[in-house]
């Protein structure tokens, strides 16, 4: 079944073009990976997925029923919930606070209705355990965290929300190797729950072992999607330089490394 | 201890990280410790300068220096707010005065009732506020400069246009319509003879409890917590962050028309400057209280205890007899004293988190 689905969807910001034409599309339980270099136009792609933007061109189907976000909010109830690379959470506020931030559970009836804080606390803590995330302390500030720990709660917290559609951008970039697998594995966790993930990365080897499904941008345009199967390493890590460029790159670097040789003997 | 720690950290036992995180977490949950500190250490301080005069034993003089922290607390309540919520308010001092003047011709000029006088003050608060806000989301320059601007605003209209009614530099007999005397018991009148206090003690006290429970258990005071720390990840999670920062302008320029209701009614008159450089008095006191310039961080009874701070300084300074001059610079030094405690405390905690 379908989750979410972009077709031919364009962004142009002034006379700069930064999307043209994507498409792309991620069913429950699959993996969705979107590979692309700086500037192919990732992060544009994701905004309009999660109702920063709205595109220009194309549209977008939830459920095989076109869609339109306003807002991030418009996005997150019709179960889209994105994962930002440095900007899921606020580094000051605990992780309780963190979690239910901009959905705080409440109790009570107004004017006295109020953050109910024992919920939200415990909550916190069975979810975290769920996901088999080690968490020392709920109350702690989310900037003692390592980045590793901090994606894992982004990912707990949106899946706890009813995610659907988890969007995760750049999830690993920062980190080191076993952080970045720790990561990897709650992706892989959200799939077996059914979820359809979009994770968006520049890093060709992080894709590899869990998407089910690749979309290679380049300067904004699809390359093209790939099922698993279909595509190996290294064609992976050709197309995402760009092919040809990469090619033609080579052959340069080539030619200088003739004429030094020369040069020196 | 140390290997046995070390030992239990691979396994599921308690974690050797505990101990330090959860120092670090106590101070981050507790940024108005230092505040507390400082006003026992000024309180002390004086019990031993003004001893003559019985500052620690004598409940009159209590009921004096908390008049005056009153006057610095009520406003510090929505200003530390707003400064958590990453914003400044430098108009809330002159907007007590422009409140009071507003009180002042509605009841000698229109001679209305002072109560329907009073909603109309209050409205005119939200209706500031709303401006303040509104033009600092939309245009998205600095608070500073935009309140500074109405500030001077405030400060000009205030003066030029009292001179201009009344002749004068203050309008008097604000107590001569009806409704008056039933305001004062609310607004300005004193409890527990022979030692007075003020009902501003009072109202003081109420909004600091409603303001700490405002920013500490409910969903607005989490999303001030987020609009000040990282605004960008607030509206990324649907918060909605021109609507807090609005709110929090709004209630900050009410509780100044508060005040100058409050101080309108107590003195029967009102002068053209009042309020006027109290704007930072506020600021002080929400800094001392432990609330981060930038934003994100802060405490609402750290204000509080930054306020008694400022205001047993007013008291105590005349008290034992030194030059009142010497206030300004005791502010002055209360408030480096108490960044610079902050900050130390800060670094200590990002050196915790680093190792």
């Amino acid at each position: 079944m379908t989750l979410l689905a972009a077709e031919q969807l364009s962004k142009y910001y002034g006379n700069v073009v930064a999307l043209n034409d994507v498409s792309a599309q991620v069913d429950a339980g699959e993996v969705t990976c979107i590979l692309g270099d700086n500037g192919a136009g990732k992060s544009s792609f994701i905004k309009i997925l999660s109702g920063v933007h709205r595109p220009d061109g194309g549209r977008l189907l939830v459920d095989d029923a076109e869609v339109e976000f306003g807002s991030p909010r418009d996005a997150r109830a019709a179960g889209i919930a994105t994962v930002y690379q440095d900007l899921a959470m606020v580094p000051l506020m605990s992780i309780w606070r963190n979690f239910f931030l901009g959905a705080e559970p409440t109790r009570g009836i107004w004017p006295l209705r109020r953050f109910d804080v024992a919920r939200a606390r415990t909550t916190v803590r069975t979810q975290l355990e769920q996901m088999g995330i080690d968490i020392r302390d709920p109350d702690q500030p989310v900037g003692t965290l390592s980045g590793g720990e901090r994606q894992s709660v982004a990912i707990a917290r949106a899946v706890y929300f009813g995610a659907r559609v988890l969007i995760l951008d750049e999830p690993t970039s920062a980190l080191g190797v076993k952080q970045a697998g720790v990561v990897l594995r709650y992706i892989l966790q959200a799939r077996e729950r059914g979820i359809g993930v979009v994770f968006i990365t520049h890093n060709p080897h992080h894709a590899y072992p869990v998407a089910d499904r690749f979309v290679i941008l380049n300067r904004g345009q699809s390359l093209g999607t790939f099922a698993k199967g279909e595509i190996d390493r290294q064609e992976l890590v050709r197309l995402m330089a760009g092919g040809r460029e990469l090619a033609e790159l080579e052959h340069e670097l080539q030619a200088i490394q003739e004429e030094l040789g020369t040069a020196s003997a | 201890m140390a290997t046995e720690s070390s030992e239990t950290a691979a396994t599921k036992g308690p974690d050797e990280r505990l101990a330090r995180a959860s120092l670090l977490t106590e101070l981050v949950k507790r940024p108005d410790i230092g505040a507390l500190i400082g006003a026992i250490a000024v309180f002390a301080l004086f019990a031993y300068t003004a001893r003559q005069v019985h500052w620690a034993s004598d409940l009159g003089i209590t009921s004096q220096w908390l008049d005056q922290s009153a006057q610095y607390g009520i406003v510090a309540v929505p200003v530390a707010l707003l400064m958590i919520g990453g914003e400044f308010d430098l108009s809330a001092g002159v907007m007590i005065g422009s409140s009071g003047l507003l009180l002042g011709l509605l009841a000698t000029r229109a001679h209305m009732n002072i109560w329907p006088a009073i909603v109309l003050v209050l409205l005119f608060g939200l209706a500031m506020g709303f401006l303040n806000g509104y033009t600092v989301v939309k245009t998205k320059l600095p608070s500073f400069i935009v309140t500074l601007g109405t500030f001077f605003i405030l400060q000009g209209v205030n003066a030029g246009g009292t001179l201009k009614l009344t002749g004068s530099v203050a309008i008097q007999d604000i107590d001569a319509e009806p409704g008056f005397d039933s305001a004062r018991r609310y607004f300005a009148s004193t409890v527990w003879s022979p030692y007075d206090f003020k009902v501003k003690v009072i109202w003081w006290i109420a909004i600091t409890a409603l303001g700490v429970w405002l920013l500490a258990r409910t969903r607005f005071g989490n999303w001030i917590f987020a609009v000040g720390g990282d605004p960008v990840a607030a509206r990324n999670v649907g918060v909605p962050v021109a609507r807090t920062k609005i709110a929090l302008f709004m209630l900050t320029s009410l509780t100044a028309s508060l005040l100058g209701i409050i101080t309108a009614i107590e003195l029967r008159s009102i002068q053209a400057n009042e309020g006027v450089g109290r704007e930072f008095i506020f600021i002080i006191a929400a800094v001392v209280g432990g609330c981060l310039l930038t934003g994100g961080y802060g405490s609402v009874i750290g204000a509080a205890f930054g306020a008694a701070i400022l205001g047993m300084a007013g008291i105590g300074i005349i008290l034992s007899n030194w030059d009142s001059n010497w206030v300004y610079a005791f502010q002055g030094v209360i408030l480096v004293l108490a960044v610079m405690l902050n900050a130390a405390i800060r670094t200590r905690a990002a050196r915790a988190r680093s190792r």
